[in-house]
């Protein structure tokens, strides 16, 4: 799960983490009073959307004046904005952060992140701050340093150290970053973090480290235990159906072609995406409803991919198993009864109780073409969209 | 042969109590799987499906003679049960529990070092061994008792490969579901390791997804040591970066993890890469034939 970057820095600040003087505002109006909170000569507008590459897409405005903050305000609110991670649609921002300048002495960059080969979570920094760490790894991999850290002791202070010395941190404020690296860690540990980065920590004229952009995202899994963190989801910045989808426990991922898709496990969801590529549509979504569902799940799924006004043919794919075929077939015609299906559907039924589920299907009087195997029905239903 | 469980194998549930493990123990017990006892802290000296339960894991194995768990424990529990198994020193442990925290995850790997249990999954449908013994969530009666090993990240991809397999008379000796989550137990060399060495294996399909590195790893490692043939396949040519597809690690991040690149190094390695899902079990006869190990114990 992700959050906004002001939410995360209320997050880091609440471990004792300095962040700079800010507020955020949602309405032009808020703008005026933001200022007065910012003491400094300039003021930075931040667009708050779920996205990198803000600054460089213009999300990030300098101001030098309360007008240019309002001049700001009133141009970035409400913008779709556009980074190399939104696609092509972009996100509208929705809120800004308004937020004092800072002197900058210099930048570094720093996070956690979850190493997945060696099941450990890693400190990684550079003195190489600002800028995406996947640039910096291409361009000057040895500016990158990186510490394992030990899941029963946590990370060390003498882990710490040897970061800060790598990277360069002047003596004066070695301690600092120590004491502000380890705030950094419980917070991830503390809050089932899968990322934590500060991009750039900066070192200012007078010498303090304060985090001048920080990026949170959490483990899905943790947040059961995790109130406070769940209480920051924007439903705005997600998916629609994405959302309904969840509601049922169905996974469901939008995405840009005309051939909806429904599936029970993620292997086969994901493979019956690139099937129908292969064969050259473009698959709509990827939906998984999963091992155990029920009627209901099946209908809510069908319902999700006919809402979707882009698809113009459904392809659904079952390898039952757990999940029996007839319990599939009853799902869709109760589905197809409370919504009108348009579009022609392709069903390839395999597995537990094959021969029930395709007779409900036969005798339910839909205009269902029913397949035997999986590249049959991926053909078929490329050529009915086309 | 077959690769680490077998007719001997003695199962024990833990989670036994939950209605999704009643329903499993009792296809794992029709299957002949020797499930010999469960374990509910607190519903010890009851009888679920005509399985004794006991109220620690210790104790079942010391009652029972039990060496390999299966845990349908919910994910805030997962982890503390794996650990359980884990001291109660059984070879295997399989996590079929979908959901685990990450952090919780890293901590029962800590806890595992240097320990004799191997852990299969979390996320997993299990491991099973046709005709002998099924200690999953998978449909038994898909399976048929043969020489080609499975190793697979997806389940329902795993029964696809399984099902074309019997269909054309190829029986499987042991199919190994290793799970969708970023951290797991076993991985694809652990497996493949041990179906090098198991005589009965004599080839083996690998199934990847999107992800980590764990299939390129598994190629490299495939290219310097394995014996026998692998046929590889990985979905998730057309999933879009940074999204998580259904498994927790199924996703591609930072620019890595992709399918594309999985599938070329597979393919350096000598790896026959089946273009689609629908046909890993014809690229397999494929290669078998190819190799002139067809003829040998195949047809039907």
């Amino acid at each position: 799960m992700n959050i906004h970057e002001y939410q995360a820095k209320e997050i880091l600040k609440k471990y004792g983490i300095q962040v700079p003087r800010g507020k955020v505002i949602f309405t032009p109006k808020e703008a005026e009073k933001a200022v007065w909170k910012v003491e400094s000569d300039i003021a930075v507008v931040k667009a708050q959307i779920h996205a990198g590459g803000r600054g460089k897409a213009g999300g990030v405005k300098i101001a030098k004046s309360i007008d240019e903050v309002l001049m700001y305000t009133k141009e970035l609110l409400g913008k779709r904005l556009v980074t190399h991670q939104t696609g092509s649609g972009g996100k509208e921002v929705k809120c800004l952060l308004i937020e004092e300048g800072c002197d900058i002495e210099k930048e570094y960059y720093m996070s956690f992140v979850l190493d997945r080969e060696i099941s450990r979570i890693v400190f990684i920094a550079s003195e190489e701050g600002g800028t995406e760490i996947e640039q910096v790894a291409e361009n000057a991999p040895d500016k990158i340093l990186k510490e394992i850290i030990d899941p029963a002791i946590g990370l060390t202070p003498f882990q710490a150290r040897r970061i800060a010395f790598g990277i360069n941190i002047p003596d004066k404020v070695i301690n600092e970053f120590v004491q502000l690296s380890l705030n950094l860690y419980r917070c991830f540990i503390e809050k089932d973090c899968i990322m934590a980065e500060i991009n750039p920590l900066i070192m200012t004229m007078n010498e303090k480290l304060i985090a001048l952009d920080a990026k949170l995202n959490f483990d899905a899994n943790g947040l059961y235990r995790q109130e406070d963190i769940v209480a920051y989801r924007d439903l705005e910045e997600e998916d629609e159906k994405e959302i309904e989808a969840s509601k049922y426990n169905l996974s469901y991922v939008s995405l840009n072609g005309t051939i909806g898709c429904m599936v029970n496990g993620a292997g086969l969801a994901m493979a019956t995406m690139d099937i129908i590529k292969y064969y050259g549509g473009e698959p709509a979504n990827f939906l998984d409803v999963g091992g155990g569902a029920t009627e209901e799940n099946v209908k809510a799924a069908f319902k999700i991919i006919l809402s979707d006004k882009r698809v113009k043919g459904i392809f659904v794919n079952i390898f039952g198993g757990i999940m029996k075929c007839d319990v599939i077939a009853k799902g869709i015609v109760e589905a197809a009864k409370e919504v009108r299906v348009r579009v022609p559907v392709v069903v390839r039924l395999e597995g537990t109780n094959v021969l029930k589920g395709k007779e409900i299907l036969n005798t339910s009087g839909l205009n269902i073409v029913a397949v035997n195997s999986m590249d049959h029905g991926a053909e078929k239903i490329v050529e009915l969209v086309k | 042969m077959s690769i680490w469980i077998d007719r001997n194998t003695k199962v024990v549930v833990q989670g036994i109590t939950g209605s999704t493990a009643i329903f499993h123990t009792k296809e794992m017990l029709e299957y002949g799987t020797k499930v010999v006892g469960g374990v509910t802290p607190g519903k010890g000296r009851t009888i679920i499906e005509g399985v004794p339960v006991f109220n620690t894991v210790r104790e079942a194995a010391k009652e029972t003679g039990a060496n390999v768990s299966i845990i349908y424990v919910p994910a805030p529990w997962a982890a503390d049960a794996i650990m359980e198994a884990v001291d109660a020193e059984l070879d295997m442990a399989i996590c079929i529990t979908e959901h685990i925290p990450i952090q919780d995850m890293i901590k029962v790997k800590k806890y595992m070092e240097g320990k004799k249990t191997r852990l299969i999954g979390p996320n997993c449908p299990g491991i099973i061994t046709p005709e002998e013994c099924k200690i999953g969530i998978m449909p038994g009666y898909i399976h048929k008792k043969g020489n080609i090993g499975i190793v697979s990240r997806s389940g329902t991809l795993t029964y696809e490969a399984v099902h074309q397999l019997t269909q054309k008379g190829v029986g499987q000796s042991t199919a190994v579901g290793i799970g969708g989550d970023p951290i797991n137990g076993t991985n694809f060399i652990d497996v493949l390791k041990a179906f090098d060495k198991d005589e009965d294996t004599h080839a083996v399909i690998m199934i990847g997804e999107i992800g980590g590195t764990a299939e390129e790893e598994a190629a490299l490692w495939i290219k310097e040591n394995m014996s026998k043939p692998v046929v590889g396949f990985i979905s998730g040519r057309t999933a879009p970066k940074g999204k998580r597809m259904g498994h927790a690690g199924a996703i591609i991040s930072g620019g890595k993890g992709t399918a594309d690149e999985k599938i070329q190094i597979m393919k350096k390695c000598g790896i026959e890469v089946a273009d689609t899902p629908a046909i890993i079990g014809e690229t397999l006869i494929k290669v078998l034939k190819e190799r002139g190990m067809w003829n040998k114990s195949y047809k039907v």
